[in-house]
């Protein structure tokens, strides 16, 4: 039997990756695999072949490919256009430093025995024998902090639970990954569910929560049928439930679905849908980690954070500090995405630079023309020009160029892009995703972008520019929530970096 | 008269079925949203004579159970056409195209985003973000993925779509 793997990844999907399985598979002495995705996504569907020197790939592959794939010696990782060699040996890979991602692409990721063999479990185990204080120490020593976008140190947020007192206390992972250019949450829900399980589990154990949720958006049809399939073989398997791993200490875990809603990527507007109602966001205090679901304290972190959790459990917060830089310590995985020649998944300690990735990494955009600008941190994050991709990607660094990490989503535009479209577009989404409960959000996106579309359309550029920059500052400092918050810093950063172009209508 | 009595008995019967589907989650978590998104994959839209039957179950006001299937964007209001088309248009997609794509996909169907052809046959309506960010444009065809999606592919969507029986 020769081992062949497919991704069962989203991206490999939609580009015909299940048709590629079916056709290897009904193939004599083939034993397809249906993994994760390596994160190199340009070459999905990505078709890797187990042979004694190693796993051989092969990408882009089509369904077409696969006769003069099987002609050229597939089986025993013959030569052929689309051979890209061992797996390990390609540079976008070679080149990363995979603590959370080490499993995914690598692994079947619905066999919990594979996810054994790999190193799975081993902080969890660690977890069983410890104290819940001890447990969170070893998150705040690890230096973690909220992967989601705030960066919020994940030690106190997991100790100020821990502290508080209450027959039930939640953990709730937010899956809700809807900025765009981001999808590493989806890959790892994909490609190593057991990884998230195993975090929450843990997280559960460190702050006294016996009880989590996940809650996944309604547009990753994948990740929510491999995660459930993970759910249910972890209960078979003894991972969760009233004795997780026959300790008799208890961890039950449910999947919710939302129902579109970008807002609800918001941790307690999250909490409100997760209780059944529209997703408006709360004011804090109180903090969730003091009443959350249900007015229970909860423990909230982004899918990303709860996958740091069993690494730094299983090597030590000191190991995971190791990596980054200053106070933004670990690995980030940082995401590819938009106008780029080879989009997918870098996962680096803190402190690489944006060149690198956009230019090492990435190899510039797609069409081949000259990098314009990246949208750093999803909508809400800052338009980036060339002249400042030397700035390292840690948190401190990036606040300093009016910036930040975000969630680790890098969106590339060539330069065709008009950011004045682009600035408008801004106040667009935020009109339509506001929760509408603050004014500052609800009524000023809708002003925005109606001021935007004058300046586009060149009326008075510069005294509907000075209201913008106005308008801006109120909706910074009055909304309630990061939404109406930060929606000013893609509008401003694209002004201030490009004013060009919200100059060209100038009649003036 | 034989009629409408065939019509009454229908109604009922999928009166009970919706009771039955709201029933399994009343006690749950968050069971409102589990139950309007149930209601929504098994008949494709949120009738209005869910409402009421909600807000009894649920012991809330009309008033509530519409503002939260309106709150969310996955809950419709009225049936979808027979092909649903559904275009990402955040930013990952804009930078490789999206809107040009969008404008193509609309004027070849004959249907403004957003909307159902009178027809009832095509549905296209915007999503922001799949996730398939560094393979865009993407799209969800009928509830599969599809990315890197050309004016081509669009064509030969529609072509297909238009020559169904």
């Amino acid at each position: 039997m020769t081992r062949v793997f497919i991704p069962l990844d989203s991206v490999a999907v939609a580009l015909g990756a299940d048709e590629v399985a079916a056709k290897l598979a009904a193939i004599e002495g083939v034993e397809v695999v249906r993994n994760g995705s390596r994160g190199l996504l340009w070459l999905e569907p990505l078709v890797e072949v187990e042979t004694p020197k190693g796993r051989v790939a092969y990408g882009p592959v089509s369904e077409a490919d696969v006769d003069s794939l099987l002609a050229a010696g597939l089986l025993d990782g013959g030569d052929h256009a689309l051979c890209l060699g061992l797996t390990e040996e390609i540079e976008f890979l070679k080149n990363q430093e995979r603590l959370t991602f080490a499993r995914c692409g690598v692994t079947d990721p619905l066999c919990l025995k594979d996810y054994k063999a790999h190193g799975g479990l081993s902080g969890l185990r660690k977890a069983l024998a410890m104290e819940p204080q001890d447990i969170a120490e070893e998150v705040m020593t690890s230096g973690l902090r909220g992967r989601g976008g705030a960066a919020f140190p994940a030690g106190i947020k997991w100790k100020t639970v821990l502290g508080a007192e209450a027959a039930q206390k939640y953990v709730v992972c937010n899956a809700d990954e809807g900025d765009s250019g981001t999808f590493a949450d989806r890959m790892i829900m994909e490609g190593d569910p057991y990884l998230l399980i195993e975090g929450m589990i843990i997280a559960g154990l460190g702050t006294g929560a016996s009880k989590g949720f996940v809650y996944l958006r309604s547009e990753y049809p994948v990740a929510k049928a491999v995660f459930s399939e993970a759910l249910e073989r972890a209960y078979v398997e003894g991972l969760l439930g009233e004795s997780v791993l026959g300790t008799g200490k208890a961890f039950d875990l449910e999947l919710f679905i939302g129902a579109g809603a970008y807002i609800c990527g918001e941790e307690t507007s999250l909490l409100d849908s997760l209780e059944g109602k529209r997703g408006q966001v709360r004011a804090k205090p109180p903090l969730p980690a003091l009443e959350g679901l249900n007015g229970k304290p909860t423990l909230v972190h982004n899918v990303i954070s709860l996958c740091a959790v069993p690494t730094i459990l299983a090597e030590g917060g000191a190991f995971y500090k190791d990596y980054g830089m200053g106070r933004s310590t670990g690995t980030m995985p940082f995401q590819l995405a938009g106008n780029v020649r080879r989009g997918g998944l870098v996962e680096k300690a803190f402190g690489v630079t944006l060149r690198e990735l956009v230019e090492g990494f990435g190899g510039g955009t797609r069409t081949g023309r000259a990098v314009k600008a990246a949208q750093v941190g999803g909508p809400l994050g800052a338009y980036i020009p060339p002249a400042l991709m030397d700035t390292p990607m840690d948190y401190e660094s990036f606040l300093k160029i009016g910036a930040g990490v975000g969630h680790g989503g890098i969106v590339l535009y060539d330069d065709t892009a008009d950011m004045a479209a682009q600035a408008k577009y801004a106040f667009d989404f935020c009109a339509h995703e506001s929760c509408g409960k603050c004014t500052p959000c609800r009524i000023g996106a809708v002003r925005g972008a109606e001021v935007m579309a004058k300046v586009i359309a060149g009326n008075d550029v510069h005294g509907n520019l000075a209201l913008i920059d106005d308008l801006c500052e109120v909706m910074t400092d009055g909304s309630l929530c990061a939404m109406g918050g930060m929606t000013p810093i893609p509008v401003l950063s694209a002004i201030r970096h490009f004013p060009d172009d919200f100059l060209k209508g100038d009649k003036e | 008269m034989r009629e409408g009595l065939e019509v009454t008995d229908a109604k009922a019967q999928t009166i009970g079925a919706m009771d039955a589907l709201i029933a399994k989650y009343v006690d749950a978590q968050g069971g409102l949203m589990r139950a309007l998104i149930a209601l929504n994959d098994a008949y494709g839209y949120i009738d209005a004579s869910a409402l009421p039957r909600l807000a009894t179950a649920f012991n809330i006001t009309k008033a509530e159970v519409k503002g939260v299937i309106s709150f969310y964007d996955d809950f419709a209001r009225a049936p979808k056409g027979e092909h649903v088309l559904r275009l990402c248009q955040a930013e990952a997609c804009q930078a490789v195209g999206s809107r040009e794509l969008t404008a193509h996909a609309c004027k070849k169907a004959d249907v403004e985003m957003g909307e159902t052809r009178a027809d009832g046959r095509i549905t296209i309506e915007p999503v922001y973000c799949l996730g398939l960010c560094a393979n865009g444009p993407a799209a969800m065809v009928d509830g599969k993925l599809r990315a890197r999606v050309s004016e081509a592919d669009i064509d030969a969507l529609l072509q297909a779509w238009e020559h169904e029986a």
